[in-house]
């Protein structure tokens, strides 16, 4: 059994989703895609154990051998990811339920079920697979899936979002399409392991830089890199509060993950940033984001685009900390994927909380919101602190090895700036804080409870685990750190 | 109970107090018992410390491991010892002060008070005994948000407005500062842990160690070295409590004792006044300390001016650390005590004057003296002590810090220090002669303060002509007083125990 | 002559940046797609390009041949259609369901109803 855990990771959300889709009575497909999410992440931890233990683990699909068969092949960078996901997958499905009940109705519900299947399959497959060409078929999946799940929001403006995306996403792939086949062309393989050993002995030939250039590119449109970010905002804004917490946390952190693994394993850290001047490039654009993504998330209105623009910010960081190329630098980025995956999803879920009762996450509304839903509101500044990066949570851990790095390149005025963009999180939480706690709640203001538990336990385990984890940093760190370790060795 | 358990309790039983604080939201009388034993509890368990650690004992445990190589550890070390008496003694007093003033006030949201108060003492006792700089400055960043709903306490526009000034500062130069200080030490160095003799010797060479005094010096906000200021004045919209017990003595002293504790333990003395990058610092705070004074002359609001004196006073420590030797250590050491003690005085009687007569302008309190003939007398000894006049604490620490001048051979700082006395004079010194010698301007306001409602005992002292404060506060600013004359005279068990931080063989 | 033994590449080329071009310069959404098919033809082009052997016949085994091209890419890009097939029925939904709800498919006009609302 243990030997097919690689392809269960993958094959158990696909057959979810046909079942989602054939399951209409009531919420069953909920039950469905509960059962699909939980094994996933039950399979990735067993998968961790595994490479933590016996190092690299490679699955021939169909018994055919590489290069010529896809190869699933899991190493530490990749069984990290995978727990990512499927742990926010698992935690997710749970709150899902009230949630996409009051925001779809009930007939509608077996829709976003399969469709948050597939995304969660696709996502799970990119990181699992060892072939390139594979991992752009994983990553449509996931894309055009989630363009759905997008467009699925009650405003008007979801559709808009979701049609934007999938203009920009599609360029994104075609690019990496483009960029893939300028490999095989040059190298006459797909497999990425044998890429590596291929491109390894080469020369630097103009279809390699090409090829470079273009898979940077589409990439970094996935990853909603600064100044690529552009379909972030709006569709991070009007998609349903489960699906914006659900991308938020893992999507684009699947796409950091296929950079890293284009960069370190692919190409080596020699081309990445020794040919190619891709550090100081990166090192720029990630400034930019850290600054102008926050300083707009300080003016918004609408709290979920705010978090979007934050989210992009955020993604600076993790670019930041790649663009270092040492150890403590990747650790930084990779421990960030980790550690804004939870803070991210968990303040998403808990404005999707706030949603639910008041139908609104206009800052305008949250007056007095402090009183009138305690918990929810505690999740969120909780969840806000980490943005920070105030000690005790994990936004600290990710700030301290950003800075490390910084200072180990020796740019220690990087170092100043990772600090310095901080600020302006606390502008922009601290902002909802006054609303939330220091304004009165208006008279005309009906009274409500605070969520039901069913939304608001799995906003708690991601904001605890945002704390747990800034204090128990064995898990993080320590994977982080031989994985960085891993990809900074194969070049 | 050994040492490692009575610091842990030392940290601990203040949170356990909180939870009980916030089950006990509806019975007022329970809420307020919990704080007063919690803080007795928390002040026998600190004293308790106090025989091992001047044997020379340094108890202490390790909480968990946040980044390899790098715990939340604590270990107790005298001037940490220090400030945590200083601090859990005065929760006491500001405890039992806290409910005159609190009840006779009619303050709102009073569980939320007394809740975050507990939990500012936990993270205050937190940095008193952090064993390493991370440890600190966790504890140091709790303390400032864990205050900041104290701040604003009052939820109106001007608190809100004090709020983002407070917490704008505070936040900012810890994170923007502070923190990139404290990684830079561990990239240069390998280690946070407090050592005496300091890390840093022979790390990095002079330049970048003058960079890294400056990083640590303006991070660390909470010592309110100008400009850097200006969070304190602002925190005087919170209740007079808070401003006695946070704004006077453990947030600020919060700030200075870090101070003192990366002068003495992360760079050394010996390490400082070798490289010579210090002289800019001494500089800075004694223009803090006069300008400070200046300021404090214009304003009319007592707790301003107050909270502008505190700002000029904690420069006095910053001066005494930067002058990097022994008695500006122990000069430093002892003032943070004496400070304590006069400053807190002070602000207890300006929240009485508060409650018993409604008035916050010095102007407006012509021969309030008359009428509250106690509170006046207390805060003409806390003047007395702050300015440093024998028989009071605040003498010794100014003489030890003009020592310390003398022995580096700054003379222009004597001049500083004493100047500044006269400043101190000047601007405390008028309220006690208007309130007793000036004739009191008619006010209307004098008589109607039955709008709260049945005048009882509880909420004010009232014979004849006296309306003085409630007695819950008139017993808190006793023991205060009496605090500043005993310093006077137990100043010498004070230097004993910091003689072994400075090197000084006690 | 070389440039010219080249050809299908500057095909390529065309293609892909009057596909990219329509994409960006049109508002109409129909058309979006429709440059976005252009764009992603450009690159099945380009991939069966780098699978053609000079003098290579369909790699069938057949007597008296030897040099056959390819067959990877042709897969490859039989996997891409498909891929784009789904994108471009899900992006024609979309615009349907935008069409029902602005009652245009004028990217500027979606605008100025967005700022209004």
């Amino acid at each position: 059994m243990t030997e097919h855990l690689a392809a269960l990771q993958v094959v158990i959300p696909l057959l979810c989703a046909p079942l989602c889709m054939l399951v209409r009575y009531r919420d069953w497909s909920w039950i469905v895609a509960l059962f699909g999410s939980w094994a996933c992440l039950i399979i990735s931890w067993l998968l961790l154990q595994l490479v933590m233990v016996d190092g690299i683990i490679s699955y021939h699909m169909g018994n055919w051998a590489p290069p010529l068969g896809i190869e699933y092949r899991i190493d530490k960078v990749s069984a990290f990811v995978l727990l990512i996901v499927s742990a926010i997958g698992a935690v997710i499905t749970p709150y899902a339920r009230e949630s996409v009940r009051a925001e779809f109705g009930v007939n509608r519900v077996y829709l976003f079920y399969t469709a948050y299947m597939l995304c969660l399959c696709g996502l799970l497959g990119v990181t699992i697979t060892g072939d390139a060409f594979n991992l752009f078929v994983f990553l449509e999946i996931s894309s055009l899936s989630s363009y759905v799940l997008i467009a699925l929001g009650k405003d008007r403006r979801a559709l808009t979002a979701a049609y934007q995306y999938l203009v920009l996403g599609t360029i994104g792939a075609t690019f990496i399409v483009i960029g893939i086949g300028l490999l095989y062309a040059e190298t006459g393989t797909l497999n990425m392991a044998d890429l590596a050993k291929r491109l390894a002995d080469q020369p630097l030939s103009r279809t390699i830089g090409a090829a470079f250039g273009f898979l940077v590119v589409g990439i970094s449109l996935k990853l909603a890199l600064f100044p690529l970010h552009l379909w972030l905002p709006n569709a991070y804004t009007y998609a349903p509060s489960v699906v914006s917490a659900f991308l938020a946390a893992t999507a684009t952190k699947v796409a950091v993950y296929v950079l890293l693994r284009f960069l370190f394993s692919i190409f080596n850290v020699k081309l990445s940033f020794g040919v190619m001047p891709l550090d100081s490039i990166l090192l720029v654009l990630a400034v930019i984001a850290m600054f102008a993504a926050s300083a707009v998330a300080i003016f918004q209105t609408n709290l979920k685009r705010m978090l979007a623009y934050s989210s992009v910010a955020q993604i600076g960081y993790m670019i930041l900390g790649i663009s270092f190329a040492n150890v403590n630098g990747l650790a930084a980025g990779i421990i960030h994927l980790f550690n804004h995956a939870l803070m991210k999803g968990g303040m998403f879920l808990a404005l999707g909380c706030i949603f639910y009762r008041i139908a609104s996450v206009n800052i305008n509304d949250m007056a007095g919101m402090g009183r009138r839903m305690p918990w929810t509101m505690g999740a969120f500044v909780v969840g806000g602190l980490g943005l920070i990066g105030v000690p005790l949570t994990v936004g600290f851990i990710s700030k301290w090895y950003l800075v490390l790095g910084a200072l180990e390149r020796d740019w220690w005025f990087a170092a100043a700036l990772v600090l310095l963009s901080s600020l302006l999180a606390v502008v922009y939480i601290w902002r909802v804080v006054e609303v939330a706690y220091l304004k009165p709640v208006p008279e005309d203001a009906p009274e409500i409870e605070d969520a039901p538990p069913a939304m608001l336990i799995p906003t708690w385990i991601l904001i605890g685990a945002s704390v747990y984890y800034g204090i128990n940093t064995d898990l993080t760190v320590g994977v982080a750190k031989q994985a960085a370790q891993q990809l900074l060795g194969a070049g | 109970m050994d040492g490692g358990t009575a610091v842990a309790f030392a940290i601990g039983l203040p949170i356990f107090g909180t939870i009980l604080i916030l089950l006990n939201d509806r019975y007022p009388n329970i809420r307020e018992a919990i704080t007063i034993t919690t803080s007795i509890c928390l002040a026998l368990i600190v004293f308790g410390l106090v025989p091992e650690v001047t044997a020379g004992g340094r108890p202490g445990f390790v909480l968990a491991e946040i980044v390899p190589g790098l715990p939340i550890a604590f270990k107790v070390e005298p001037l940490g010892m220090l400030f945590a008496m200083v601090a859990s003694g005065l929760w006491v007093v500001t405890s039992i002060y806290a409910i005159g003033y609190m009840r006779s006030h009619h303050e709102v949201q009073q569980t939320r008070f007394y809740a975050c108060f507990a939990i500012a003492i936990s993270s205050a006792m937190g940095i008193c005994f952090a064993g390493n700089m991370l440890t600190l400055f966790i504890f140091y960043e709790v303390l400032t948000i864990s205050t900041y709903p104290l701040v604003t306490h009052s939820e109106t526009k001007d608190a809100v407005k004090a709020g983002r000034t407070y917490l704008g500062i505070l936040i900012g130069t810890s994170i923007a500062f502070l923190l990139l200080a404290i990684i830079w030490t561990w990239f240069l160095t390998g280690t946070l842990d407090f050592t005496p003799g300091g890390i840093l010797k022979g790390k990095a060479d002079g330049p970048i160690l003058g960079l890294l005094l400056f990083l640590y010096m303006y991070g660390i906000g909470k010592a309110a070295l100008m400009p850097m200021h200006r969070w304190l004045p602002a925190a005087m919209v919170a209740p007079t409590p808070v401003s006695a017990l946070l704004h006077a003595v453990a947030v600020v002293k919060a700030g200075v004792f870090t101070v003192l504790k990366v002068i003495v333990y992360i760079f050394g003395i010996d390490t400082l006044a070798g490289i010579g990058q210090d002289d800019w610092l001494m500089y800075i705070a004694a223009f803090t300390v006069i300008a400070a004074s200046c300021v404090a002359l214009t304003k009319d609001n007592l707790k301003a001016r107050l909270a502008y004196s505190t700002v000029s006073q904690l420069s006095y420590i910053i001066l005494g650390a930067a002058l990097a030797n022994s008695l500006g250590i122990i000069g430093g050491g002892i003032h943070i005590a004496m400070h304590a003690f006069g400053k807190i005085t002070l602000f207890f009687c300006a929240g009485a004057i508060l409650v018993a007569s409604h008035k916050t302008e010095i102007s407006e309190m012509d021969g309030l003296g008359k009428v509250m003939p106690i509170t006046f007398i207390f805060f003409f000894i806390g003047s007395l002590s702050v300015i440093g006049l024998p028989p009071l604490g605040g003498s010794w620490s100014k003489w030890y810090l003009m020592l310390s001048a003398a022995e580096a051979g700054q003379i222009i700082f004597m001049f500083v220090f004493m100047l500044s006395s006269l400043l101190n004079i000047a601007y405390l010194m008028p309220l006690v002669a208007r309130g007793f010698f000036a004739e009191a301007k008619e006010d209307k306001h004098h008589h109607d303060d039955g709008h709260h409602g049945e005048i009882s005992f509880w909420n004010g002292v009232r014979f004849g002509n006296i309306r003085e404060a409630p007695p819950f506060c008139l017993l808190a600013m006793t023991i205060t007083s009496v605090g500043c004359i005993m310093l006077f005279f137990y100043a010498d068990k004070i230097y004993q125990m910091l003689a072994p931080v400075a090197g000084i063989q006690g | 002559m070389a440039a010219v033994g080249l050809y299908n590449y500057w095909i390529v080329v065309f293609l892909m940046m009057a596909g990219f071009y329509i994409v960006i310069a049109h508002d109409n959404l129909v058309k979006k797609i429709v440059g976005l098919n252009v764009f992603q033809a450009s690159v099945f082009v380009l991939y069966i390009t780098f699978g053609k052997v000079q003098g290579g016949t369909a790699p069938i085994i057949a007597e008296g041949i030897t040099t056959y091209s390819n067959p990877l890419p042709h897969v490859l890009i039989l996997t891409a259609i498909v891929v784009g097939v789904a994108t471009t029925a899900l992006g024609l939904a979309l615009v349907i369901r935008i069409n029902e709800a602005y009652g245009t498919i004028e990217e500027d006009e979606i605008h100025i109803q967005d700022g209004e609302s």
